[in-house]
């Protein structure tokens, strides 16, 4: 029913846009993504996939080829990173808008400025009012899971809405794990053909889309978007249930890690989960009553079952992959304070740039939970002591 | 509430809110018949964008998409492709959209489809300003023209559009105008032919009374002045390299007759106007050499 195979997360994206079997791939390359976009244009010149795939010349035209051959009515695929997701921010909310249900692979990467290739969660969270369901991968297994999962969600008739898959770039684009890839025929089962239920273009059936909506109606439409995040929770949890009875991998909106009796918790999102859970393992070791919440849906943010997950736990922390610039705390942390009333919730930034975030990471935060060193701050728990003599111009 | 007591006979209904004498509006009649009704639209912000309609409203009996200023070209590939894949790529898709929206932002979009070879029909409606704005300059508009951004005149050429066009080398370019319709239809049968080997353009000259500072009755005699006093000669190009004039000027009209009529040259001085017509004439002979 499925092969085991060594690939890595942008292999894993690779094979969910092939098994969902996209009609048409529009790609452009960036780093850490381009493998995606390689792998492919390798699938249709080899007849594995049955697509036509255009060489498009920016992420901007990746995502408006990708809306239009939707809006025929067939599965569009597509990728990108960072300054990628950045330069399409203005065609992603055509896809929301227009309720264009395309499932894409984002491959973390950092914002400029300054330069960097590698990992952080800057870009999809610079997205997170967008319109698009988020979801996050820790391992290459989950990305290729996810991706089918989000088809199932993203093309229900009460949803609508377009999906990331989001997986930590080089973290888990480029590690190569072991990966149950499905059985075409299983994943025909678990996913049907493509319906369009919404706007489509069609000769015989002709409409408009997307003119100019006068205020009268403008309020309406945007709020149709919100019914269909707020019915996202129960299609999401499913459509995992449904995947667990065909796959047998079992998947929720969140994953509380060791948190029955934990005295504190971090809550993590992406690759970092593992490096988390790893570390609560350590200190439960050592006698200290530690636990992980990793979050797999960031939007729709699971607010009820963070609120339960976290209901019994004294000191909760927040490891945030991006820093918020402005905000009180980093996103991740401003979800969590805003269930969580009244309970201190100590936001921490790390990892951004690529920067590892190691079992000492997690380490020196749960200490800081333990003794309760709680302060309205956030915390940049992993910042260099001369941080701000670096490059320092007089 | 207004009752339409008949209903209109060509692709596009009665009652666009264009403005008066728009040379875009009767652009957009004359394609759409030619092309028929297996066509998507895909129209960008803009002039146009009012054949989009507005609300539960639209002008136009085809399907269509209004898409972003600067990616006409790619929802019209991303249109083609979905259709190709599902067997239908006999439904020809027409980008719409001005000369800022293709001149200027939309031209990368627009050099990735023509180079990709996807087979759509792009068609620029060039009425030389971002008219639907209040007519800031845009790369298309000719030199020493008055626009709310270029209040001294403009002080550079205008890109040469199709030539940009006629670089990839694509099966079928075209410049036309409003003023000669049979030639205008003639351009955009042999394009929708084109498109079946691949992408095909269009760039029709639609004189803007609004901008240019014309009389509304005057478009037609404006537009057949500018190509009777060769600053808008109309041509085609196959292939990218065969050129062939389609309607000859041997004896040109001064480009100051062409100009007179319209208020945005109201500040070209001689010398400015001696300047423009060497430019033209040479710009002719080049055009007639190719």
């Amino acid at each position: 029913m499925s092969t085991r195979v060594m690939i890595d997360g942008n292999g894993a994206a690779s094979e969910g846009l092939r098994l969902a079997k996209v009609r048409v791939v529009s790609a452009y390359p960036i780093t850490p993504q381009s493998p995606i976009s390689e792998k492919l244009a390798d699938f249709v010149v080899q007849g594995k996939l049955d697509a036509k795939y255009i060489r498009v010349e920016s992420e901007h035209s990746a995502m408006c080829c990708a809306i239009g051959a939707q809006l025929t009515g067939v599965r569009a695929g597509t990728a990108t990173s960072s300054v990628g997701l950045a330069l399409m921010h203005e065609v992603l909310g055509v896809a929301a808008g227009c309720r264009v249900p395309i499932v894409m692979p984002v491959v973390n990467r950092s914002l400029v400025s300054p330069w960097s290739l590698w990992c952080d969660h800057q870009d999809a969270m610079a997205e997170r009012d967008g319109g698009w369901l988020q979801l996050y991968a820790e391992s290459a297994q989950e990305v290729l899971d996810l991706i089918l999962i989000a088809y199932r969600t993203a093309e229900d008739a009460r949803i609508q809405l377009p999906a990331m898959v989001c997986l930590d770039g080089f973290f888990l684009s480029h590690m190569s794990d072991a990966v149950y890839v499905p059985d075409q025929a299983a994943v025909d089962a678990y996913l049907p053909p493509y319906v369009c239920h919404n706007f489509h273009l069609d000769p015989n059936d002709p409409m408009f889309i997307n003119n100019l909506t006068p205020t009268a109606e403008y309020t309406e439409m945007r709020y149709q978007q919100a019914v269909g995040f707020n019915q996202a929770p129960a299609v999401l949890l499913a459509a995992m249930a449904d995947f667990k009875r065909v796959f047998g991998r079992d998947y929720s909106l969140l994953e509380a890690y060791q948190c029955d009796d934990a005295e504190a918790v971090i809550v993590t999102l992406g690759s970092m989960s593992g490096t988390a859970k790893y570390t609560v393992d350590q200190l439960r070791g050592q006698g200290k009553k530690v636990g992980v919440l990793k979050l797999t849906s960031y939007r729709p943010f699971p607010a009820e079952q963070v609120k339960q997950a976290l209901a019994p736990v004294a000191v909760v922390g927040v490891m945030d992959r991006s820093p918020g610039y402005g905000a009180q705390v980093a996103p991740v942390a401003t979800e969590v304070r805003a269930v969580l009333s009244g309970k201190p919730v100590q936001g921490f930034i790390a990892g951004l740039g690529g920067r590892d975030i190691s079992p000492a990471t997690f380490v020196k935060a749960f200490a800081k939970l333990l003794t309760g060193e709680i302060t309205a701050d956030v915390d940049w728990v992993d910042v260099k002591e001369n941080a701000l003599t670096i490059r320092e111009v007089k | 509430m207004l009752t339409m007591k008949s209903e209109a006979r060509g692709l596009i209904a009665h009652g666009v809110s264009a403005c008066a004498g728009c040379g875009l509006e009767l652009a957009a009649r004359v394609i759409l018949d030619v092309l028929g009704a297996n066509t998507v639209i895909v129209i960008p912000p803009g002039c146009a964008a009012l054949f989009s309609g507005y609300g539960n409203e639209t002008v136009t009996k085809i399907p269509g998409f209004q898409g972003n200023l600067e990616s006409t070209a790619a929802y019209a590939a991303g249109i083609k492709a979905g259709f190709e894949v599902q067997g239908r790529g006999d439904i020809q898709v027409l980008g719409f959209a001005g000369d800022g929206a293709t001149v200027d932002i939309g031209l990368q979009a627009l050099s990735g489809a023509l180079e990709r070879g996807d087979k759509i029909l792009y068609i620029c409606y060039d009425n030389e300003a971002y008219m639907n704005t209040g007519i800031q300059g845009s790369g298309s508009t000719p030199l020493n023209a008055w626009t709310t951004t270029t209040p001294g005149g403009k002080s550079v050429y205008r890109k040469d559009m199709v030539g940009i066009v006629a670089a990839h080398k694509i099966p079928y370019a075209a410049t036309a105008s409003v003023g000669y319709v049979d030639d205008l239809r003639k351009k955009v049968a042999k394009a929708q032919a084109a498109t079946a080997t691949g992408p095909a353009y269009i760039h029709i000259h639609t004189p803007c009374p609004t901008g240019w500072g014309s009389k509304p009755e005057h478009t037609i005699e404006v537009a057949r002045l500018a190509v009777q006093s060769q600053c808008w000669p109309l041509y085609e190009i196959t292939d990218g390299v065969n050129y062939q004039v389609t309607v000859p000027v041997a004896k040109p009209k001064p480009v100051a007759e062409y100009l007179k009529l319209q208020k945005r040259f109201n500040g070209v001085a001689p010398e400015e106007l001696s300047t423009m017509q060497t430019a033209v004439g040479q710009d002719y002979t080049r055009l007639t050499n190719k």
